[in-house]
């Protein structure tokens, strides 16, 4: 050490040589990254497309919820610019109409597709994996070709997203080649011979444009789906994405039926009302061809219920007068707050409404879709037509939803009760949106 | 049970069930008889009334929450004399038809209007959302809150003022 503090020129010659190593390394990267630019396309005329294809389209566009996230709350339907909070910062979706200048009306049907599973722009360069395209990429061509006629056919609208906002140095969309060696996976689906066609059907279109493993798996600290936990519950927008697999406190109650009424009607009575991010979802299954919910309903059926055993029971627990002496500052604010609606016999209980005792956000292992409900609300993504629930965000405090939580939890079931609840009511209530 | 509340810049003592909605207290023991009872289910928001100055609906606020907390109703604005600013601007829009639900309208205009004095058209349809009016005057409650939003840019900062000296 000391003989290199008195040639500080040794010091300088090894700086140069690391910077020398580091500016290769940049370039081979680059180089092992770069993808080539499609040339731009005359936007397709509408009558380039056939009316079944476009209509095939429409529905997988629906069944990948594709209008959900390309739609800000102002704006055009697929115009893009919805703000996707991500905790690597927020990502702004883009434009899919067919605007030649800011959506995709100059991409061929080539660019579509890598743009769909390589996740790769027209003009090359790396797209973010909020683009679920580790999913679309299982999806066959002939379906991208629909979703693209359905695309081209579309209103088109002059939008730009706004910048995104992500920690350094995520804006360097390079390092997303990096990324995709680890999580994309090129593959075909390939179907089970040994299952019935409609399991095929839901095994391709949950795995596929469907992307519900996006939300329904846990994530890695770079945004990856853990390896071997496909389904085993995830998070999105501060609402907790319930296990799809055996590891669900209730999977064995999830029987086809009652997946396919959850997933068309956005409710199911015995167990939950889609909440949160799932409302949308449940908003655009209603309008997808009835095979394809029934084959979803399967798929993920078998994913919950391995062995084919499906408890039909419904346990209705009501133990109002242990639950009002343990907790009493919860009970009172019950009966003034929720009762209205969620007594049992209360009006809405009469209306094929899920009781707490058998509502999935009751009975989840976590507080967190109990207290979210109290602090966001349920909203319909189109009024009137799923339930509603008024958000208690600035009327209860974090200790006050903290009670009610464990009233709740204590009077409609006999499971063990949430801990932590103070903390897990701040946490959530920071998360909210 | 005694209850200590804060309505309107005083505290009330009343003699409730803690888990007794706000709403009935506002009216049969208060009688505060500006916030109406319209569905009990938080769907239609004639309840309305502020709480720490934000909206709330007073019929599934149990008083067992509001320790601590100010409540402020549709008679804490002003008087039939002395209207407030935005009591003044329904009034002169015409935005009642039955005024059934204009307490509770009045309210959450005022909750936006104490946070955001010159909001968009868009932030103000967004926020009346929750309340509704059976009699279709929508588009006066609009322009009244429009038009209470330029009054509250002409005043005097010194006279607005004056009127949060009734927010408790």
């Amino acid at each position: 050490m000391s003989t290199r503090l008195v040639r500080p020129g040794g010091g300088r010659r090894a700086i140069w040589l690391g910077l020398v190593v580091f500016l290769l390394g940049v370039l081979v990267a680059y180089a092992a990254t770069w993808r080539p630019p499609i040339e731009p396309v005359a936007r397709p005329l509408p009558s380039a497309f056939s009316a079944a294809q476009v209509e095939r389209g429409s529905a997988l566009a629906s069944l990948g919820s594709c209008a959900v996230c390309h739609t800000s709350e102002q704006g055009a339907t697929f115009a893009g610019s919805r703000a996707l909070p991500t905790p690597f910062g927020t990502i702004y979706t883009t434009n899919i109409t067919p605007d030649v200048r800011t959506g995709i009306g100059a991409w061929s049907r080539e660019a579509f597709r890598r743009a769909m599973k390589a996740g790769v722009s027209r003009d090359g360069h790396h797209l973010y994996p909020a683009l679920p395209y580790v999913h679309f990429t299982h999806a066959t061509d002939e379906d991208l070709d629909a979703l693209y006629a359905y695309f081209m056919t579309r209103q088109a609208t002059e939008a730009v997203a706004p910048a995104n906002r992500l920690i350094p140095p995520l804006g360097f969309r390079p390092l997303l080649a990096g990324w995709k060696l680890f999580f994309l996976r090129q593959t075909p689906f390939e179907p089970d011979p040994t299952r019935s066609v409609a399991w095929n059907r839901g095994a391709y279109l949950v795995e596929g444009l469907g992307h519900c493993a996006a939300c329904h798996s846990p994530l890695n600290s770079i945004g990856g789906e853990k390896q071997g936990m496909a389904f085993a519950g995830g998070e999105a927008e501060g609402w907790k994405a319930p296990p799809l697999d055996a590891t669900n406190p209730r999977a064995g109650t999830w029987s086809v039926k009652a997946l396919h009424d959850y997933l068309r009607g956005g409710i199911e009575q015995h167990h939950s009302v889609a909440a949160g991010p799932m409302g949308p979802v449940t908003h655009e299954l209603a309008q997808v061809p009835e095979a394809d919910v029934s084959a979803i309903a399967v798929y993920v059926a078998s994913l919950m219920n391995p062995s084919n055993r499906v408890e039909h029971s419904v346990d209705v627990v009501d133990r109002a007068a242990l639950a009002a002496a343990a907790q009493p500052q919860g009970a009172e604010i019950f009966a003034g707050a929720c009762a209205g609606c969620h007594e049992p016999g209360a009006p809405m209980t009469r209306e094929r409404r899920p009781l707490l005792s058998t509502a999935t956000t009751v009975l989840a292992n976590s507080p967190d879709n109990a207290l979210q409900a109290m602090f966001s609300g349920i909203h319909s993504p189109e009024d009137g037509q799923t339930p509603y629930m008024p958000s208690f965000h600035d009327t209860l405090t974090d200790d006050q939803a903290a009670l009610l939580a464990a009233y709740i939890r204590l009077r409609f079931t006999n499971l063990p009760e949430w801990s932590d609840l103070r903390a897990a009511a701040s946490r959530v209530r920071a998360e909210e949106n | 049970m005694t209850i200590k509340l804060h309505v309107n810049g005083q505290d009330r003592i009343v003699r409730s069930d803690p888990s007794t909605p706000l709403l009935y207290v506002l009216r049969n023991d208060l009688e505060l008889n500006g916030a109406k009872y319209g569905c009990g289910l938080g769907q239609c928001g004639a309840c309305t009334v502020q709480v720490d100055g934000n909206a709330a609906f007073s019929c599934l606020t149990p008083v067992a929450v509001l320790e601590g907390k100010s409540v402020r109703t549709v008679e804490g604005l002003g008087t039939a004399t002395h209207p407030g600013v935005v009591q003044r601007a329904f009034e002169l829009e015409q935005a009642a038809q039955c005024g059934y639900c204009i307490a509770g309208m009045i309210m959450r205009a005022q909750a936006l209007l104490d946070r955001e004095p010159n909001p968009s058209d868009a932030e103000i349809r967004a926020h009346m959302q929750p309340n509704l009016c059976r009699c279709g005057t929508h588009m006066r409650i609009l322009r009244a809150i429009r038009r209470a939003s330029e009054m509250l840019k002409a005043m005097p900062a010194s006279r607005k003022g004056a009127t949060d000296e009734r927010h408790g």
